[in-house]
């Protein structure tokens, strides 16, 4: 029942310990289960831990790194002042934010008011969850992982439906009408792209997927499938913008036209969940595809045997993490560039466009797949 | 709001903005490109750090002040026409009499909390006693400080 | 069942769906100013759509009858105050009609001159709530910062940023210093350039055409009856423009086009804008190299005084026709009224047919392309 999960060395560690450390505890209640349970529980501790580190410890400088591109785009330097070059100013923003006093609009549904920012933070945590960070570094190594995590992008949609209805206030609604209408069709797109992901690379699993992926630059599968591997890419950075209702797609929280959207009523650490939700999705969106389409951890070798074991010697994490944050710029890059479709500009988009490409590249990449053999 | 299209205009139509949209997507994303690998573009400026170097234009209409030289003399005979020019009676002229009997100022007070800094004060002065000067950092916390007497001592005319 | 409609809504109600009234109130990202919008709404669709004015009604016309005329000059920087040095001259052309006053060869230059700027600085701000508005809020920084560059001119010149109480009967208050046309060179430059980049990066973006045009027609019947002016009235087709029409200032000599276009969308209101920078452009190089070096620029001082009568002047601001009426009942130098005729009125009178059937997202749209200014309606 409890089978060892998590494989790296850590976890063999904790397997290792708990039964020796078990001994000192009176015999009648030691067995073989409660040892495995305990260390399953404490690898499991582990693992949240690190998780929350690397989501929760990069949505800081996610947000900073956010305003510092919003601005050089601007033609001005953003934070400067708290920090060197304003790098505590998200900090400080935080803990306002924690401090502001958190109070329901009258009339709202109270407890779905509360319960809707934290089945947003959901879909993201799971995601990460599944994503292999290095060879031995993957919380849990499920070998249907692009189906889980096309199913679980529904607590998205979710969390943002309930957030708007239970406001209790007429644009709350509205931004989450949309916003619900928006995330549900954008999914098709998703988990379209992700199949052609499965379908070129033989697998579900998320760590053979990345696998497939070893060697040279040119074997990352954005490049080994000659075109359509770049217009997959594409294709998947425009539904996973939407996914994460970012810019140019955030008609949920249109700003000029609804004052907010769904988080119009939130203020304070619901308000801050809500924050914290999007800035890991956009981690973990960018993880996935730099998983499915970067390479995952491998570094950019070129062939040059001579640069490439200078690549090598960088560690795999450091070279998922710096193409995790190239994708995020270019999120970045591409909200601050974009104005916003209007509504059923945005369906027509999906539904008129991205699907009918995305069946055509489906088969096209099988065709190619049959022809390369 | 748009009129009908045929089949084959629709098509035509869809084909030619598969081409056209993701170019002038490309564009706009070439400006923002373009402005973001561009530091010398930057056009803020990282004030109160910059202090020392700022420098307003001579015309810049800042708090009124009166034009008085080192000993405390100024040139208002207490006219009164800045306070007629004013549009909100930011200024009241108090006059008195000097020992020989004639009108000269006694007090010139200056509310700056109404002043509009319009400057229809220092053009109305036909002695030019008042100027705007050129000091912008005049916010206060306590609102007695912005009732304002600008001369130092009662002048002569 | 009989729905009691709030104040303002007019039309039957039609759809078997329920309607919903919403509030886009005087507090809003979107409307220029404080504006309050009361909504009638069919889903996403605004069936009906009643304007509210008087949020920052500040009483300049009660003002005025306490005023003297030179007072009036400063208080209507105020009324459009993205444009507040044109706002001056349509003051003071009518106290000249009154004063039978007229303005030296470089007064009227130094008035073209700055009018010009500030109709590129009104465009600008144009350019970057359209962008805003529509979610790109990068266009609210770069209409912004190019308008910093006619906020520093105009504050060498004038001395101040926004308020600018600059002209007065006869020329103007100061003469240009030195540095003004070499600044005005560079910046025509610099503008050249970075109005290339401007376009690129909107007009031809399909998600910009995608949802202006089409999007809010006015057309030309509707616009003249509404009386509408400015670049809304030309943009539906009606080629009207006051320095063409009933010239002012000495805007016959110089040579420059009136652009028209004929759909009355919101694609052509901001295509007319661009193209209305770059008329400025044209207007202020010629300005440049025809500038007098020497001569006075304001003929000689009197005090304002009007004599007894009715003096009328329109000038074609950034946002359409500016009018004011002064009526002096005694000689003297305080008015017994002054009123000012706003462009911005009738374009939000003309909100409500235009916005009809249409989505939240194309009134924000809207909006932004006819540019109007509450202050100046509400006064």
């Amino acid at each position: 029942m409890f089978a060892p999960s998590v494989t790296h060395p850590i976890g063999d560690f904790v397997r290792e310990w708990v039964p020796r450390l078990a001994e000192y505890l009176p015999a009648s209640i030691q067995s073989d289960t409660l040892n495995s349970v305990i260390a399953f529980l404490i690898n499991a501790v582990i693992c949240i831990i690190a998780v929350c580190i690397v989501n929760i410890g990069s949505a800081p400088i996610l947000i900073y790194m956010e305003r510092k591109v919003c601005a050089h785009v601007q033609c001005r330097l953003g934070p400067m002042r708290l920090g060197w070059h304003g790098t505590i100013q998200t900090i400080a923003d935080v803990i306002k934010m924690l401090f502001k006093e958190v109070y329901a609009p009258s009339g709202a549904d109270k407890l779905m008011f509360y319960l809707a920012p934290l089945i947003v933070l959901i879909a993201p945590f799971i995601v990460c969850a599944l994503i292999p960070f290095d060879k031995n570094l993957v919380v849990a190594d499920v070998s249907m992982g692009i189906p889980l995590i096309i199913a679980v992008n529904g607590f998205g949609v979710l969390g943002i439906l309930l957030g708007g209805w239970s406001s209790n206030n007429k644009y709350s609604l509205l931004g989450a009408l949309r916003s619900g209408a928006q995330m549900i069709s954008y999914e098709i797109s998703f988990a379209m792209i992700l199949l052609f992901v499965v379908m070129i690379s033989g697998s579900t699993n998320l760590m053979s997927i990345t696998m497939g992926q070893e060697g040279t630059i040119f074997d990352w599968w954005i490049f080994k499938i000659p075109v359509l591997g770049f217009i997959a890419f594409i294709l998947f950075f425009i539904s996973s913008t939407a996914e994460m209702n970012r810019a140019p797609f955030d008609i949920a929280e249109a700003e000029q036209e609804l004052t907010g959207g769904y988080h119009t009523e939130y203020n304070g650490t619901p308000f801050a969940m809500f924050y914290l939700a999007e800035y890991i999705a956009l981690i973990t969106n960018s993880a996935l595809a730099t998983t499915c389409f970067l390479g995952g951890f491998f570094p950019p070798c070129i062939g040059i045997d001579a640069v490439d074991n200078v690549l090598k010697m960088v560690p795999g994490v450091v070279w998922f993490f710096a193409k995790i944050y190239f994708m995020v710029w270019c999120y970045m890059m591409v909200r601050w560039t974009f104005v916003r479709p209007r509504v059923d500009q945005l369906m027509d988009f999906e539904w008129k466009f991205l699907l009918p490409v995305n069946l055509v590249l489906l088969v096209a990449g099988a065709g190619f797949i049959v022809i390369s053999g | 709001m748009q009129k009908q299209l045929s089949m084959t205009q629709y098509f035509k139509r869809y084909l030619k903005r598969c081409i056209t949209g993701p170019w002038s997507l490309i564009c706009g994303l070439s400006v923002s490109l373009k402005y973001f690998f561009s530091p010398r573009r930057i056009v803020t400026e990282q004030y109160p750090e910059n202090r020392k170097t700022l420098k307003m234009h001579e015309r810049f209409r800042g708090r009124l002040q009166m034009i008085e030289d080192a000993d405390g003399n100024n040139r208002c005979t207490a006219c009164g026409m800045c306070e007629r020019a004013c549009p909100n009676a930011s200024i009241n002229v108090l006059a008195t009499k000097n020992i020989a009997g004639k009108k000269v100022l006694g007090r010139y007070v200056y509310h700056f909390a109404s002043c509009t800094q319009c400057g229809l004060c220092v053009e109305a002065c036909p002695f030019g006693a008042i100027t705007m000067s050129p000091e912008f950092e005049v916010a206060t916390t306590d609102p007695n400080d912005l009732e304002m007497i600008l001369n130092k001592k009662e002048g002569q005319g | 069942m009989s729905l009691s409609l709030p104040p303002g809504f007019r039309l039957e109600r039609k759809s078997n769906t329920e309607e919903f009234f919403i509030n886009m109130g005087p507090q809003h990202p979107s409307t220029h100013g404080a504006l309050r919008l009361t909504l009638r709404m069919d889903g996403e669709t605004i069936v009906e759509l009643v304007p509210h004015f008087g949020y920052i009604h500040r009483g300049m016309e009660k003002q005025a009858e306490s005023m003297s005329y030179l007072q009036y000059i400063a208080l209507s920087d105020r009324q459009d105050y993205l444009t507040a040095i044109q706002n001056n001259l349509g003051v003071v052309i009518a106290l000249e009609k009154g004063m039978n006053v007229g303005v030296p060869l470089r007064g009227e230059f130094i008035r073209v001159m700055l009018q010009e700027l500030g109709r590129i600085a009104s465009h600008l701000v144009f350019y970057g709530c359209f962008g805003g508005d529509l979610g790109g809020q990068t266009c609210l920084l770069f209409g912004f910062k190019e308008r910093e560059m006619i906020h520093d001119m105009l504050e060498e010149v004038t001395g101040s940023r926004l308020t600018t109480n600059f002209f007065r009967p006869g020329g103007s208050r100061y003469d240009v210093p030195d540095t003004f046309i070499p600044r005005v060179k560079a910046f025509l430059d610099h503008m050249e350039d970075t109005m290339k980049d401007y376009e690129r990066f909107l007009s031809k973006n399909i998600i910009v055409l995608e949802r202006s045009i089409g999007i809010g027609v006015l057309t030309k019947e509707d616009a003249i009856a509404y009386g509408c002016s400015g670049p809304v009235l030309r943009a539906s087709g009606v080629n009207f423009d006051v320095r063409r029409a009933n010239p002012y200032s000495i805007y016959d000599q110089f040579d420059f086009d009136v652009p028209v276009f004929h759909n009355g969308d919101c694609y052509d209101r901001y295509k007319i804008r661009i193209a209305e920078i770059h008329e400025s452009m044209k207007i202020l190089r010629q300005c440049v190299e025809k500038f007098p070096t020497e001569g006075p620029w304001r003929s000689k001082e009197k005090p304002v005084r009007l004599p007894v009568g009715r003096y009328y002047s329109e000038i074609e601001t950034a946002k359409g026709l500016y009018a004011t009426y002064v009526v002096a009942a005694t000689t003297g130098e305080k008015p017994y009224r002054i009123h000012t005729r706003g462009p911005s009125f009738p374009h939000i009178a003309a909100l409500n047919k235009m916005v009809q059937g249409h989505k939240i997202s194309d009134l924000v749209t809207i909006m932004a392309t006819l540019d109007p200014v509450i202050p100046e309606i509400d006064r």
